[in-house]
């Protein structure tokens, strides 16, 4: 029956390279008048790439493009209007100030406002959307955008929808109304594509899924005829074996526990969803899970960056039998956790700090009697280091955040230990020092200790990064997406170094995209979704298919999942 | 096809040479003008080097006996240290990437509150001054650089707190100060011609080491001239060598960053603009004080907004901006000189001035950017 139907849209034999990055090999896609095709796969996986190349983004390397049957030349959005395929993006492109009609008619020579105004409202009623053209876009929800975006592609006559990721920014309820009237342009005949990871909205709308995996096409079912697991399957792949050193965690005990963390973007939607877990010393707790899920703010919120709505987060300061340091300036303080009893000699008496100077008590003869407690919540990055917590972050943005691209890598040194010394001016002399051990140690390659890191390669500035921050010995150690971006050789560095930090006792937190990496570096594995912990996995034993099912997890079922492993 | 693409860096003698060339060729542009514009020289062509000659006879007397009594000279070396006051005070915020284009104005109020202690606590003239010559100046001093940082931080709180527009804001102060001038003059001279003229008491050169020589340009000038320098160098010092400095570049390279190593941003705003404005103050009270004695709306006279470019075109480089503000100032006078010895109307010499700026600051596009051929593209992306 299918060779007798023309397909409204077809890419035939798409490649497409970013340099030597193939971001498309050989795709092959087929949508149909009336029905929904869901484009399903994890990040990076080349979805998004796809489509920009049928709305004109892009320019494929390789492989035709045909629209209803006929070859098609797709150089510009332009050229996808003009052949009715409309693409509304993940960001809303609107003007805020405009109302809603003036942005579906920008762009296209000026009609008469009213006229607009009649014609958005015909559409709308047409497929049930709800919208008051005269709004402007400010006073809108994120749903209100996204409507926008789609009448606007829909007024300029588009019979091929390709939306984005578009329920990423809906609530439950808005979902439901964006399928309600996607199914009804369905029914007046149109084609739609939704690209998302989502493995219950696809089940719920779509006709068919398109499954991608690295760039790659992997099949192409009818949704009837599948199920979550199978597609999960597709969509991940088989375990690959890449070989990454493990050794077993010696002596683990909890160092960061976090608890029921609450937290909201700017926009007050929730990112994190009571999030609750434990990292010990001497592990590497992997963090999985489709980019947005609340990863990053999660890191975010343990380094003091991320607001919290509520929730603790209780550092365990390994200070058992450790002398009492000059981290605890105020006597007052010694003087408060010596009433409690913190305090014994060397040889188990107990401390009178009464009798004692201060020098007396930081000579190293008092020792903790059980580890430090602290909360971090609601700390300034400068509070929790004068905490004396040495907590290292390794944030995804390493340029933007984590470096500072204009200065040399001795400059980028000192940006966590400039305060040192009580002079107002700087002291380079110990960050060049460190500046040369790393660049001999990680093998950076780089004209000079003053050259920007900003002209520096990926891999040598992750160096830089990761060099610096466990330069101080950190007790808890983040790192979001390290290898991202990284040749292999840079990887397994990587890999190595954090390796090193956990066999010396640090809690290593690792947010990695990789399911094979995390699966082989990590000792257990916890999976996030839309902001809430769907499960936390033995690294060791589980497999490849319960990670995707956890990753595509919707409705997560409170703390069971996570008590089980 | 051509394109544009910027360069990674450029070999920066290479970059000097571009802009020495630029600078020779944006003379020969103005040559070429002179000879379309200059009636003087139409008739007589031979008059060109004149017209060359301009230049150095604006920055140098020409029947100076010896460099001290070289009074143009002076006047090109006191005319670039004001500029360079101004330009310096300004760079700490620009290297914030804080846009503070209230130079003039925080400048303007520095005078104002220089010359305001100078009345009140000093005296017109005929009348007997409430306090010792160097208290006065003293004071002057700290009520100049006070105004000047207080119309600084007024724009910082407004951004650390609502986030506002510096650029606006900064701008918006330049013409409160300049109305709140008027207003004063307006109050201090009551009657006539509303101009304060020049006031007796707590002038920089009365208590210079040799008062019998206060008007000597040398002596005169001389120590505004060291001022700039030691400013120069120590902003210097301070923008690449203290915590402070490092904390303004953090910032101004990535606010994320900062809060990612715990700067607080804020506070680095307010203490940054501070500073600018209270330098922008000092150079008020140099106006007032060692220059001027008096104040008028155009006491500063738009060399804030000068300042900017001066600050501009030496990369926020304090040392450089000896250089910039000189070669601002060296067009200046030499335009001046160019309307007296070839007795052109007023609008030639500004037209030497834009000619000149515009192959100055043009020439920095050719250092960022390098123009090539598609062709040359494709190889690179190989590379």
């Amino acid at each position: 029956m299918e060779t007798e139907r023309i397909p409204s849209l077809e890419m035939r034999g798409i490649t497409k390279r970013f340099g030597e990055v193939v971001a498309n090999r050989n795709v092959n896609l087929k949508v149909y008048p009336g029905e929904v095709l869901a484009i399903l796969g994890e990040n990076g996986c080349g979805k998004t790439t796809l489509m920009n190349m049928a709305s004109g983004i892009y320019f494929p390397d390789e492989g035709q493009v045909f629209v209803n049957g006929r070859e098609a030349v797709i150089r510009s959005p332009k050229d996808a209007y003009d052949l009715k395929i409309g693409m509304i993006h993940q960001h809303f492109k609107l003007v805020d100030l405009f109302t809603a009609a003036e942005n579906i008619d920008l762009g296209i020579r000026g009609s008469n406002l009213k006229d607009v105004n009649a014609r958005v409202r015909e559409i709308a009623d047409k497929y049930g959307f709800v919208i008051d053209p005269e709004k402007k876009i400010y006073e809108m929800s994120v749903s209100e955008k996204q409507t926008v975006e789609i009448i606007k592609v829909l007024y300029r006559g588009a019979d091929i929808l390709i939306l984005d990721e578009p329920t990423a920014v809906l609530t439950l309820q808005e979902i439901r109304k964006l399928f309600s009237v996607l199914r009804s342009m369905v029914q007046d005949g149109k084609s739609v594509i939704i690209i998302t990871h989502k493995l219950n909205e696809v089940l719920e709308v779509s006709d068919r899924v398109a499954i991608m995996r690295k760039g790659e096409h992997i099949a192409t079912v009818d949704t009837c005829d599948t199920n979550e697991s199978q597609l999960t399957e597709m969509m991940v792949g088989k375990k690959v074996a890449l070989n990454i050193e493990r050794s077993e965690p010696l002596d683990p005990s909890p160092r960061l526990e976090v608890r029921h963390l609450n937290a909201r973007d700017k926009e007050g939607l929730p990112v994190l969803k009571d999030v609750s877990f434990t990292v010990n010393g001497g592990e590497i707790l992997g963090i999985a899970g489709i980019a947005g899920s609340g990863q990053k703010e999660l890191l975010e919120a343990i380094a003091g960056l991320q607001p919290l709505d509520s929730g603790e987060i209780i550092f365990h300061n390994p200070k058992k039998d450790k002398p009492v340091t000059y981290f605890h300036k105020s006597q007052r303080r010694v003087r408060e956790l010596a009433k409690q009893g913190a305090f014994h000699y060397t040889d188990g008496r107990p401390v009178d700090v009464k009798t004692m100077t201060r020098r007396q008590v930081t000579a190293g003869e008092v020792l903790f009697n059980e580890d430090e407690i602290m909360n971090l919540r609601d700390k300034t990055p400068l509070q929790i280091r004068q905490l004396g917590v040495r907590l290292s972050f390794v944030p995804e943005d390493r340029l933007g955040m984590g470096l500072v691209g204009n200065m040399g890598i001795t400059d980028n040194m000192m940006l966590r230990s400039y305060r040192k010394g009580h002079a107002g001016m700087l002291n380079r002399k110990k960050p060049a020092e460190l500046a040369k051990q790393i660049i001999q140690e990680l093998e950076v390659v780089t004209p000079g200790i003053s050259t920007p890191v900003r002209r520096l390669s990926g891999g040598n500035v992750q160096k830089v990064l990761v060099g610096r921050e466990i330069s101080s010995a950190p007790k808890v150690l983040m790192a979001a997406y390290p290898v991202r971006g990284l040749d292999i050789n840079s990887s397994y560095t990587i890999y190595n170094l954090l390796n090193r930090q956990k066999k010396s006792g640090t809690a290593v937190i690792y947010v990695g995209e990789d399911l094979d990496v995390l699966m082989e570096l990590c000792d257990r594995i916890l999976v996030m979704n839309s902001g809430a912990v769907t499960g936390i996995a033995d690294g060791r034993t589980v497999e490849k298919e319960e990670l995707g099912y956890l990753m595509t997890k919707t409705h997560h079922a409170g703390g069971e999942e996570a008590e089980q492993e | 096809m051509i394109h544009l693409a910027k360069r990674e860096k450029m070999n920066p003698l290479a970059a000097w040479g571009i802009r020495l060339a630029a600078f020779v060729l944006g003379l020969i542009v103005c040559g070429l003008l002179a000879f379309l514009m200059v009636e003087k020289l139409q008739k007589e062509p031979g008059k060109i080097l004149d017209f060359y000659k301009c230049f150095i006879d604006g920055i140098s007397s020409q029947n100076a006996k010896s460099f001290f009594e070289n009074r143009k000279l002076w006047v090109f070396m006191k005319n670039t240290a004001v500029l360079l006051c101004i330009a310096l005070a300004l760079t700490p915020a620009f290297r914030m990437r804080f846009w503070n284009i209230g130079g003039e104005g925080q400048t303007l109020v520095g005078v104002l509150a220089a010359i305001a202690v100078s009345l009140y606590l000093g005296g017109r003239k005929g009348e007997e001054s409430l306090l010792p010559e160097w208290a006065l100046v003293i004071l002057m001093f700290f009520a100049a650089v006070i105004a000047g940082a207080v119309w600084g931080v007024i724009p910082a709180l407004f951004k650390a707190k609502w986030n506002t527009n510096e650029t606006l804001f900064t701008l918006m102060m330049n013409y409160i100060a300049t109305f709140l001038v008027s207003y004063f003059l307006i109050i201090w001279v009551p009657s006539g011609s509303s101009a304060l003229g020049k006031l007796p008491y707590g002038s920089l050169p009365n208590i210079m080491i040799y008062p019998e020589k206060a008007s000597a340009p040398s002596n005169k000038y001389l120590l505004i001239i060291l001022i700039s320098l030691v400013l120069a160098v120590g902003l210097y010092i301070y923008m690449k060598y203290s915590k402070h400095g490092y904390e303004i570049s953090v910032v101004g390279e990535s606010e994320r960053t900062a809060r990612y190593v715990g700067i607080k941003v804020k506070t680095v705003t307010i203490r940054t603009m501070i500073l600018s404005g209270a330098l922008c103050g000092l150079t008020g009270f140099l106006i007032a004080a060692g220059l001027d004695n008096s104040v008028t709306t155009e006491s500063v006279g738009g060399q804030g907004f000068t300042a900017i470019m001066v600050s501009w075109l030496a990369n926020f480089n304090p040392l450089l901006m000896i250089l910039t503000s000189g070669i601002i100032i060296f067009l200046n006078q030499g335009a001046d000189q160019i309307s007296t010895t070839l007795s052109v109307s007023g609008a030639f010499p500004n037209v030497v001035i834009g000619v000149m700026l515009f192959f100055i600051i043009g020439c920095e596009f050719f250092i960022n950017y390098k123009i090539c051929r598609s062709r040359d593209e494709r190889k690179e992306a190989v590379r």
